[in-house]
């Protein structure tokens, strides 16, 4: 399988404070690779940087083959890199429908339809609410918007920043089964997760942060029996 | 009578005012920066009319689509040199830099066309009468409302229905989540000084047909009106800012005609500092329940 996402040694700061400290990491297409560890770890620093929304001072993030660690943002969209930011952040004054459409922004207008069909045929509930402002969903619904508009970009790579925070243990079920659905679809994801028991039960690979740096490294199933995992992430 | 006679002239003049407030709420809406340099521009946008009008002898339609292409240029290229160096600086850091501009650009326009006041023409003169002549209304006063309404309108539809008035709302929700959609956002935010600058254009020909002199403070006044205007309708709302500059307008216009001259504008912004006690959002400033 071939290597989609590439990071090398990654060091990333917030003024002084070192966040990232020199990460590396893969992922192959067609696979979900999964970045967990504890409060403040680095995992969303991690993939703002790889977003473009943040940048390491040191290594590279190649994408696709290509050198993306210069790229702006906004660019990389149009790459096949679409990101699920932590806490959602969709645009809660916005319609569910005026969301979507964002999430196609780079997309030429003859694609929005059909993308937005597929979400929706995704996630039902969005389009009974498609003329609803997005700020009065439920936050489960939240997470679904968050999702769809995302996949309205059909990214190469998708990305996700803790799905499960803050939803009710059915709903993160759900929101792990329609992630296992995507991916059996087709779509390379990298999840990264507080909620390691699940998260590394439906990864193939996984990566643990410590403080910035990735400690162990290895299949999601045999993550899941680490003794050292079990007793740090997996309260047991 | 002679109130729907006040009435008239403070709806004229709180239109104004409007125009101007929506650039000021549209910038702010979007780049989250108070631009108080945007009532200079109105000035420029006055002399460049003025100048193309008397030095070069071209119809007054042509001069303010010149003074709104200028200014739109002026407004990006203010927007690009002062403001998007500050982009990620402590918001105390932008407004002394706007002000900054400010004063540049009121002692520029004094080098350029110096402290005399200018007599400006009027884009339109003569007036309706109404009533068999006990009322009458200047042309210049229904361009204005008119003008007013069309901007509005616009400008609803604009944010409402197009693509990029939608990437501007998202911008002025959340910038990073923004340019994770793939928005540009400093290109989005020179669109809107664009905007904005091309509507304090218009604003500044309508102010200057109304009172019709130009000197390098004329847009400071209406700047800080508007501005005030925009903050009482509830900043960074459209209809916010059409709704506070017509009903400031009004206010000041009946103000200065039935209490006093001198005291109305203390009266326009004794009534803004009342409303904003009671609503801290402004008038239209609206509420979003956000869920985590
Ligand atoms: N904007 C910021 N300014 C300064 N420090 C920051 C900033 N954002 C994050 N940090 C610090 O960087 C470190 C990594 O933070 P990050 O948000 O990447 O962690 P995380 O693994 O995503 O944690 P969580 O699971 O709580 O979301 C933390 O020590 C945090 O305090
Ligand atoms: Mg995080």
């Amino acid at each position: 399988m071939a290597v989609i996402l590439d990071v090398q040694d990654m060091n990333v700061y917030y003024g002084a404070i070192h966040a990232v400290k020199g990460i590396s990491f893969q992922v192959e297409e067609g696979e979900i690779v999964t970045l967990i560890g504890a409060n403040g770890a680095g995992k969303t620093t991690t993939l703002q940087t790889v977003s473009g929304l943040l940048r390491s001072r040191t290594g590279s993030i190649t994408f696709m083959g290509q050198n993306i660690s210069a790229v702006p943002a906004f660019k990389l969209v149009s790459h096949g890199l679409a990101q699920v930011p932590e806490g959602r952040r969709i645009f809660l004054q916005m319609t569910v429908e005026e969301n979507l459409e964002m999430g196609a922004f780079t997309q030429g207008s003859s694609a929005v339809a059909p993308h937005m069909e597929r979400v929706y045929a995704q996630f039902p509930r969005l389009k009974e609410r498609r003329r609803q402002i997005a700020g009065t969903l439920s936050g489960g619904e939240q997470q679904m918007l968050a999702m769809g508009r995302a996949l309205m970009s059909d990214p190469k790579l998708l990305m996700l920043d803790e799905p499960s925070m803050g939803l009710a243990p059915i709903l993160v079920e759900q929101i792990f089964d329609i992630i296992q659905q995507l991916n059996k679809a087709g779509s390379t994801i990298l999840l990264v997760e507080q909620n390691a028991q699940m998260a590394l039960s439906v990864a193939h690979r996984g990566y643990v942060l410590e403080t910035g740096r990735v400690t162990l490294t290895g299949p999601g199933r045999e993550l899941l029996e680490d003794e050292a995992v079990k007793k740090a992430y997996l309260g047991s | 009578m002679e109130f729907l006679n006040y009435l008239i002239s403070g709806i004229s003049l709180g239109s104004i005012y409007a125009i101007i407030a929506l650039g000021y709420t549209m910038v702010y809406g979007i780049a989250k920066m108070l631009n108080f340099a945007h009532g200079d521009v109105i000035m420029v946008g006055g002399y460049i009319s003025f100048c193309t009008v008397f030095y070069l002898g071209l119809p007054s339609w042509l001069s303010v689509l010149i003074a709104m292409a200028v200014c739109t240029v002026l407004g990006v290229v203010i927007e690009g040199l002062a403001y998007k160096p500050l982009r990620s600086a402590p918001s105390l850091a932008v407004l002394i830099t706007a002000i900054g501009v400010s004063y540049f650009l009121q002692n520029a326009a004094l080098l350029i066309w110096g402290a005399t006041p200018k007599v400006y023409v009027p884009v339109v003169e003569g007036s309706m009468p109404l009533f068999g002549g006990k009322l009458s209304i200047s042309y210049v006063s229904l361009l204005t409302v008119v003008v007013c309404i069309i901007i509005m309108v616009g400008l609803t539809l604009f944010t409402g229905k197009t693509k990029m008035g939608k990437a501007m709302r998202a911008c002025s929700e959340d910038k990073g989540a923004a340019q994770l959609m793939g928005i540009n956002v400093n290109r989005t935010i020179s669109m809107t000084f664009a905007i904005g600058s091309a509507l304090a254009a218009v604003a500044g020909v309508l102010q200057c047909s109304f009172i019709p002199m130009l000197e390098p403070t004329t847009g400071s006044m209406p700047g800080i009106k508007a501005f005030t205007a925009a903050v009482f309708g509830g900043i960074g709302s459209i209809p916010g800012a059409f709704l506070g500059g017509l009903l400031l307008g009004i206010i000041e216009s009946l103000a200065k005609a039935y209490i006093s001259t001198q005291l109305a504008n203390s009266i326009v912004f004794a009534v803004l500092i009342i409303v904003l006690l009671v609503r801290p959002a402004g008038l239209l400033g609206k509420y979003v329940p956000e869920k985590v």
